[in-house]
Order: structure tokens, then sequence, then C-alpha cells
């Protein structure tokens, strides 16, 4: 669309008003854009502030004296509840879960969305409803019966342990934290790939099975290379999405060494005992953040196309 | 296959190569082969287990969940406890704090990111470094989100203890620890961190609107009120609808800022149904009226989505 500027009757006599709206408009842009900025402006220099600064200085003066020390202190000093070994462990954690959740996801989500698209059978838009409609559901509903049942495959997992010597997993916080991502996570990934391969041009599927390519080899030579765009958007969404998840990682990893970043960021935060450490809090925080603000600023684009695909069209 | 030697009425090609029958009938059902096991586990683990969850909710589960069915209590003991006791009970408090959050959060997001994508849209210089600083806090958690702005809310180290130190001594905004508007600080950082991705949306809906239309309303003399009201915003209606189904469907679901933001507000006064679900069902020892409140906010989320995917795929499979 075409900007919309001041009517052209008023041209000859508008020029005056024309800069004041600009002047109108660049104005609450830039309140807008501090706005936005501020409690990120807030957090990152108060993480770099004495204790003594913060109780005594101004929130948003830049530091004096600026000091690493409350980072590193979050990182590898800080209480979460009864340790004190700072955020690290729970850091790597995260990672850990990340990880194979997005890859498994991911990969899931591209075969589904292949067989959706290029194999259709008659029940297809169904199949694909019900597992659409599992993206939206209040995850609350679902959360008890998966508590009960990892209980259960634990309690297996011991059994297991005790009687042939691994427990494959079954009972790993982590183990679990992965395959819950899975299992919520296809619902989104099959919606990215059903909706990006429907545009897929189906006569080259076509051709190359009249060649005799069989079903993995289309995939593998033909749907593959041609998939980088959403591939990435799907990655930068779970990545995205499970990392910053709250009420999994503290229904079924709660408590103890298993817990995830954002679980045992809030457990720094709102610990009650001693003094609050208010920089140690907002370097927590912040490294916290760093990795999906990380990924958007390296691939904002792709993030907001994972939004978009995820938000806007079913 | 013992019978081609007695009938061979009719030798269709199917019959003539009854070796590889098996090899390409596994073929042809390979793509549901690969299909099947996400879409058992989406029957399972997701419908199955929402029935699990309703079914708990008839039950008397208390800390562990019991399988005898006792008729609708937990739902009488949500819907029966008042609404007029005093304190008002938590349940109560959960859902008149989902209206309120619920109303303002999309009402704001709305208008704030519609009006943003508005003023991006006047061939701003700079475009590109706004709209990210916009958008970030859409890639931030929740637990990031609450914890930035309980440092930047708090009467005495935040907002008001700067505007103090500034001169303006008379300056009071202590929301958050107050329990009749904490819940409206939930508002102010869920706007914060969703809008920008509903300016987003509606900024690719104004990108998709005919030049030519607004010419020929700008010729027709048309002030650049009118032209927006008159064409611009009804034109984006379908941005309308999709912001207020993902608005909708994120304030059902908001747990963890409440929880990082208020830590439940001052005797849980700013609780949502979620956070009522997860303390009832984990702290409580009450799940079966857990298991209720989380029937209800299901409920709530497949009254507006179904009908909604319902006419895309609809709309799609045409």
């Amino acid at each position: 669309m075409s900007a919309v500027t001041t009517p052209t009757r008023q041209a000859s006599g508008g020029m005056n008003a024309k800069i004041v709206n600009r002047i109108v408009i660049y104005g609450l842009l830039a309140l807008f854009a501090l706005f936005y900025l501020m409690p990120l402006f807030v957090m990152l220099v108060t993480s770099f502030k004495t204790m003594d600064e913060i109780q005594n200085g101004n929130m948003l003066a830049l530091p004096k004296a600026p000091t690493f020390e409350p980072w590193l202190k979050a990182w590898g000093e800080t209480c979460v509840g009864l340790t004190c070994a700072g955020i690290k462990g729970y850091f790597w954690n995260s990672i850990k879960m990340v990880v194979p959740a997005v890859l498994i996801s991911t990969m899931l989500g591209a075969l589904n969305g292949y067989v959706l698209t290029k194999w259709r059978f008659r029940g297809a838009t169904l199949v694909f409803g019900l597992m659409l409609f599992a993206c939206f559901i209040p995850f609350q509903s679902v959360l008890l019966p998966m508590a009960t049942i990892l209980g259960s495959l634990g309690r297996f997992g011991v059994t297991l342990q005790n009687t042939v010597g691994t427990s494959f997993g079954l009972g790993n916080p982590t183990v679990n934290l992965v395959f819950v991502h899975v299992v919520y996570g296809i619902g989104f990934t099959t919606l990215f790939f059903r909706n990006y391969y429907e545009a897929f041009p189906t006569e080259l599927v076509k051709a190359a099975q009249v060649d005799g390519a069989s079903f993995f080899q289309i995939f593998r030579r033909i749907m593959l290379p041609n998939s980088m765009p959403i591939f990435v958007v799907t990655v930068i969404y779970q990545f995205t999405n499970i990392w910053n998840d709250f009420l999994f990682a503290s229904a079924y990893a709660g408590t103890g060494d298993a817990m995830p970043m954002t679980v045992a960021l809030n457990n720094v935060v709102n610990t009650s005992t001693g003094v609050v450490e208010y920089n140690v809090n907002m370097a927590a925080a912040m490294i916290a953040a760093l990795p999906t603000l990380l990924v958007y600023v390296l691939a904002g684009r792709y993030f907001v196309r994972g939004l978009m695909a995820g938000a806007v069209k079913g | 296959m013992s019978t081609v030697a007695t009938s061979q009425i009719k030798l269709t090609p199917e019959h003539a190569r009854p070796r590889t029958s098996v090899r390409s009938r596994l073929q042809d059902a390979l793509p549901k082969i690969v299909l099947a096991p996400s879409f058992a586990i989406t029957i399972v683990f997701v419908y199955g287990f929402i029935l699990w969850t309703i079914y708990l909710s008839f039950t008397n589960s208390k800390t562990f969940p019991s399988y005898a069915i006792t008729g609708g209590r937990a739902y009488q003991r949500l819907w029966g406890w008042t609404f007029d006791t005093d304190p008002p009970s938590s349940w109560y408090t959960s859902i008149t704090n989902m209206g309120i959050f619920g109303f303002l959060y999309i009402l704001i997001c709305l208008a704030l990111g519609l009006f943003l994508a508005i003023l991006l849209d006047q061939k701003i210089r700079g475009e590109g470094v706004l709209r990210p600083i916009y958008l970030y806090p859409m890639a931030l958690s929740f637990i990031v989100t609450g914890v930035a702005w309980k440092w930047f809310l708090d009467p005495g180290l935040g907002l008001e203890q700067t505007l103090h130190q500034w001169g303006w001594t008379s300056f009071h905004f202590d929301w958050i620890k107050n329990k009749d508007f904490v819940i409206y600080t939930v508002v102010i950082a869920g706007v914060w961190q969703a809008s920008g991705f509903i300016m987003a949306m509606f900024l690719a809906g104004l990108r998709g609107i005919d030049g030519e239309i607004m010419k020929a309303a700008q010729i027709d003399g048309a002030t650049t009120f009118q032209l927006y009201r008159r064409i611009v915003i009804p034109l984006l209606r379908p941005i309308f609808l999709s912001a207020f189904i993902v608005l909708a469907h994120l304030a059902i679901k908001s747990y963890d800022l409440v929880v990082a933001l208020t830590s439940g507000g001052p005797g849980g006064s700013a609780w949502l149904p979620s956070n009522f679900m997860y303390e009832y069902t984990f702290k409580r020892n009450e799940m079966a009226v857990g298991s209720a409140s989380a029937v209800i906010m299901l409920m709530t989320i497949v009254a507006i989505i179904v009908p909604y995917l319902y006419s895309e795929l609809r709309e799609k499979s045409r």
C-alpha cells in the first residue's frame, strides 16, 4: 500500500501541516520504541551495577563502575533453592532438553506434512484437523494425566534399573520433558510443513514416482533439499517455544537438579532467604533471555514468519 | 494363490503380479504408516488425556486420582463457592481476573498494534530499525518478562522511586503490591510482550491492500482519517479475526507471567484460571477441583477455536 499523505487539495498550503504531521508520527514512534526498550534497558544496566549503586542510585542511570560480578555470580554461585552453584547447570539442562525435542518434532513435522499433502488419503483433512486443534488446547487439560503417566513410567524405570541395570531414560526428567515437548509440538510442526508443502508442485513428486522413486527417496531427494526456509522457521519457532516453556517444566521438573532454565530463574528471583540481590537476578534473567534474543537478532525474519504461520492460517 | 488355476475367467493385471502385491501394498500403506505414530500420539496424549481429565473432574480425587464417579461435586464447589463471600473465593477471583485481563489485553493489543502499524506504514525512514524493537519482546520467555517488569514496577526500586528522585515526589504507583490493582500490571506486561506481534500482523495486512483503492479514495477527496476508517480498517477484518484468536488463546493460556510478575499476587489476587488449576491440582491436593477448572478452560478455548478452525479448513479444501 502506498503511504497515505495529506490529500492533494491541501498540497499548496499544507506544507507546514505536513511537517508537523511527520514530527508527530516520528515522535509517537520514538515514544513507543522507548516503551518497548525500557524494561530490557533497565534489566541490562541493573545487571552491571553493584548493590550499593542500585539501592542509592537511579534505575535508569548507566552504571558508574560497570562490573561483571553479578553475571559471574548468577552463572556460577547464586542459589537456586538450596543448592548454590549458579544457574549454569540449569542452562545446560535447557540445552539438553531443547536440542533433541526440536530435532525430533521438526523431523516428524516434515514427514507428516509430506504425507498430508503429497500422499493424500481419505480423511487426511480430518487427521490434520485433529492434530491442528491439539496446538490450541490449554495444556492444563492434559497436565495431570501426563504427570500420572510419567510417574508410572518413572517407577517402571526404577524397576528396570534394578533388574536390567538401565532405566532406558524412563523417569529421567529431561527425557520426560523432551517427550512432552515432542508430543505437544508436532501439531505446530506438522502445520508449518503442511502449509509449506501444499504450495510445492505435486507434478515433481508425480514425475519422480513414475520414474520409480520410493516414498522416502522422494522425501530425501526432492522435498528436503527444497525445504530449507521452512526448516529454519520451524526450528526457530520450536526452539523459542520450548526454551521459554514454564508450565511443563515446573510441573514435570519443578524441583531438583534437572529443572530447566525458566524454572531455575523463577526460583532465583522468588527466593525468600537472605538479601535479594537484584543485580544477580537481572543478570540471571538476561542469561535466560540471551539464547532466544540471539536467535531473534540473527534470524528475526524467520522468527516472525513462524509466529505468523503458527497464528494466522489453519 | 491357489485359486489361480481354477478361476481364470478374467485375468486382470492385479492377478498377473501376485508376488509383488505384499510389497506394493506396503508401499501404498507407507505414507499412512509414517503418519500413524504422530496421529496415535495425538489421539492418546491429547484427546485421551482430555477425556481422562474430564473423568477426573467427576470424581472425588484429592492428592491421588480416585476413579469412583461421584458426580459434579467439583463443579458445584467451583461455582457454588460464592459470588459474594468475603473474601471472595479463588475461583471467583480467577475468572474475574480472566475477564479483566482478557478484555483489556485483547483490546489494548489490537488498538496499539493497529495504531503502530498505521504509523509505520506512512513511509517511515528507519522502519527496519523500529519494527524489530517493537517485536522483540515476543522472543522472550514470560518468566523473563515478568522478572523485568516486576523490577520496573516495584515501588521501592523502579518507576516510582525514579520519578521521586527526579522531583515528582507525589507520584504513587504501587499496583503490583495492591490486591485490587495487581491484575492490571499483568495487563501492562502482557501488552508489552504481545502488541508488537499484533503490529506485525496488521502491518502485513496493510501491505497487502491494493494501492489503487487508496489512490481512488484520495482522488475522491477522502481525508486520511476517513480513508482509514471507511476503507482500510474494514479491509483488515480478517486480520482482526486472526489477531483476536491469537490473543484470546494467549490470554486463556497465560500462566507464567502471573507467576513471575506477581507470584500470584497478595493472597492469590492475581490468579488466572490457569494458576488456579495448577495450585489446586499440585499444591492444594484438590485434584478433582483442579481438573474441573481445566475442563472449563478447555471449553472456553473450544468455543473460540473450533468454529475458526472449521471455517479455515473448509475454505481450504474447497
